[in-house]
């Protein structure tokens, strides 16, 4: 139990990562407010991004500049690889909110359950 | 020519992207489409030279800017990918004419272009998802792909079309990220991004590591299964397909979800199954699993829709499952099957949509009601439907036979009587839904809503006669269906630990 806590502390960072993620996924499915829902997203995709970053930091380690007082370098990878993954998630986050806006102009509404009783009645 | 030769794998992904871009500046429709179509019909020549150059000479590696892999981004094309990107270009040329007059007919004036330049776009994803040999890459490309499907969805005519892409693009990101989160857990584990790099490293940390690559195999897998339909992860695809503009359907159908279904197996064979002992876990019997019963639930479903193109969308989570089926069998008939129906489905499906897109057309209605002794009105069309259909249930004489027969040969190497019996009694609800259809095309004296309809013009028919011929064509002459389809398959059990 009590190993089990300390490697817990000691990846703190995963627990974190998984947290989001699970609290991101759970807005996404549970709420039937558009916006709340593509939050939920936003949420969910921000834990991915730490994911690659946190593992990518090495404690005490530089940026990775060649220098004969360095020896010891942070992998930059992961964070231009995020860097793309944080363009694409804007991109979704802002298509996702277009199609918001059309569906209010549409509907009149962005809730899920009476959008889908307004196309029930139609 | 000899200069663009070493440069044909960057091409596949250059010129759709710059024919994107030159669409949307172009802000009309005539030369957004003329763009649109040369980019189509130069991309099938491109795609069809890496495939002649891989049979002659075996896969190509090509180093983006001339960095190395596994640092830089390699493009590797072998006997699957090029099989996969002829496939994805061909269909992408063959429809093009067809695009013209329905996107006139459905889009307004103002977005036409945009719809071209998306589809471009769109093509740009998919050939970059199959070309591409970095896993973050294949991501990327994904996502080009996706986001622009969802804006070529929302341009439906009917308002639920924007619903549909709003869910669509929901379970797509999550999907997609899944797939991320897998990537990044096989990069933490090897430190590469390279496909086959990771290939090669995962083997040696896979005891120290067990846990974590099981996580990433699973989070892989059910992200692809989520753009692939995978049953019971299809729940975005009917509404998709249903609002969608009818040509985008025609498209997507096509190429969207058998490019998801490629990455599916890359993953699967190339990666974990080189690394690790893949029969050793359960994945194979829990995609035969998802697999059959897609094949049911999905056929049931297309049973009782009285919209032709929901029918046909739901026809494509069953279609989709005899792909996986044949994926799930791991071994040679049953791997060559799964991938030779994906060519088949790809030219029946697009070929099924576009005469959907051809009724449209003429009576804006697909209800099926409404369409009682169409067959007699817009003989053509419906001509080349039925033998769609026909593909469909797997008749033989049509390709999708031989995809079945495949199938059934790999399910009777495994032992598996019963799975061969259900094959067939799927294929017999095809027939159910498919029948439904076709009765009442044929048999019915023509109702009032389409007294006025014929056949639509040159250019819409050429493509659907293409399609429906090359469905009987392919099920006569398997030399470049069954035929590639069995080399990849080789080449991928070859390299199964």
């Amino acid at each position: 139990m009590m190993e089990t806590l300390a490697a817990a502390l000691s990846h703190y960072n995963y627990v974190i990562t998984i947290f989001l993620m699970m609290i991101g996924l759970y807005i996404v499915v549970v709420r039937g407010n558009m916006v709340k829902k593509l939050i939920g997203l936003s949420i969910f995709q921000t834990s991915v991004y730490l994911l690659y970053i946190a593992p990518g930091k090495i404690i005490g380690g530089t940026a990775p500049i060649i220098d004969p007082a360095f020896k010891l370098y942070s992998n930059p990878l992961p964070h231009v690889l995020i860097l793309t993954a944080i363009v694409v998630g804007m991109a979704t986050l802002a298509l996702g909110l277009a199609l918001v806006v059309r569906i209010n102009e549409a509907y009149g509404t962005i809730e899920e359950d009476e959008i889908f009783e307004r196309d029930r009645e139609t | 020519m000899s200069a663009v030769w070493p440069h044909l794998p960057i091409l596949q992904v250059i010129i759709p992207l710059f024919g994107a871009l030159l669409a949307g500046f172009a802000r009309r429709a005539g030369p957004a489409f003329a763009i649109a179509l040369v980019v189509s019909w130069l991309m099938p020549l491109c795609a069809g030279a890496m495939l002649w150059q891989v049979l002659a000479s075996g896969p190509i590696s090509y180093h983006l800017g001339s960095w190395a892999p596994p640092w830089g981004i390699e493009y590797r094309v072998d006997v699957l990918n090029a099989f996969v990107l002829v496939l994805v270009s061909i269909i992408g040329a063959v429809i093009m004419p067809f695009a013209r007059r329905s996107v006139a007919f459905e889009i307004e004036e103002g977005q036409r272009a945009w719809f071209y330049c998306m589809y471009l776009l769109c093509l740009t994803g998919l050939l970059g998802i199959t070309i591409t040999g970095d896993a973050f890459n294949a991501f990327v490309f994904l996502e080009i792909s996706s986001l622009s499907t969802y804006v070529l969805i929302a341009l439906g005519r009917d308002r639920r079309a924007l619903l549909a892409a709003f869910q669509y693009l929901i379970m797509g990101t999550i999907g997609a990220t899944f797939y991320v989160v897998g990537v990044g857990l096989l990069y933490l584990v090897t430190g590469s991004l390279n496909m086959v790099d990771i290939a090669a490293r995962l083997g040696p940390t896979w005891a120290d590591n067990s846990r974590a690559i099981i996580a990433a195999l699973a989070f892989v897998t059910v992200g692809v299964s989520l753009k692939l339909a995978l049953f019971p992860l299809h729940v975005w695809l009917p509404n998709a397909y249903a609002y969608a503009p009818s040509w985008a359907t025609a498209f997507l159908s096509a190429t969207a979800t058998k490019v998801a279904i490629y990455l599916l197996v890359r993953f699967l064979f190339s990666i974990f199954g080189v690394a690790i002992d893949l029969r050793g876990l359960p994945v194979a019997a829990i995609i035969v699993a998802l697999s059959l019963a897609a094949m049911f639930v999905a056929s049931l479903i297309a049973v009782f829709q009285s919209n032709v193109s929901r029918m046909l969308a739901y026809s494509s989570v069953a279609q989709i499952g005899y792909i996986t089926l044949g994926i799930g069998f791991v071994n040679l008939a049953g791997l060559t099957g799964g991938l030779v129906h994906i060519v088949n489905h790809a030219l029946m499906k697009a070929a099924l949509f576009l005469a959907v897109g051809a009724i449209f057309f003429r009576v804006r209605t697909v209800r099926l009601s409404e369409l009682a002794g169409i067959g007699r009105k817009m003989p053509i069309t419906m001509a080349a439907f039925t033998v769609a259909c026909f593909g469909l249930v797997g008749t033989p004489g049509t390709s999708g036979f031989i995809s079945k027969w495949y199938l059934a040969l790999g399910a009777l190497e495994k032992g598996w009587w019963i799975v061969v019996f259900l094959i067939v009694g799927s294929s017999l609800i095809a027939l159910v839904y498919v029948g439904r259809v076709l009765e009442l095309a044929w048999l019915r004296e023509p109702s009032k809503a389409i007294a006025d309809a014929s056949d639509p013009p040159l250019s819409m028919l050429l493509p659907l006669m293409l399609l429906a011929a090359a469905t009987i064509y392919f099920g006569f002459d398997t030399e470049w269906t069954a035929g590639i389809a069995s080399m990849a398959a080789k080449d991928l059990l070859g390299g199964l630990r």
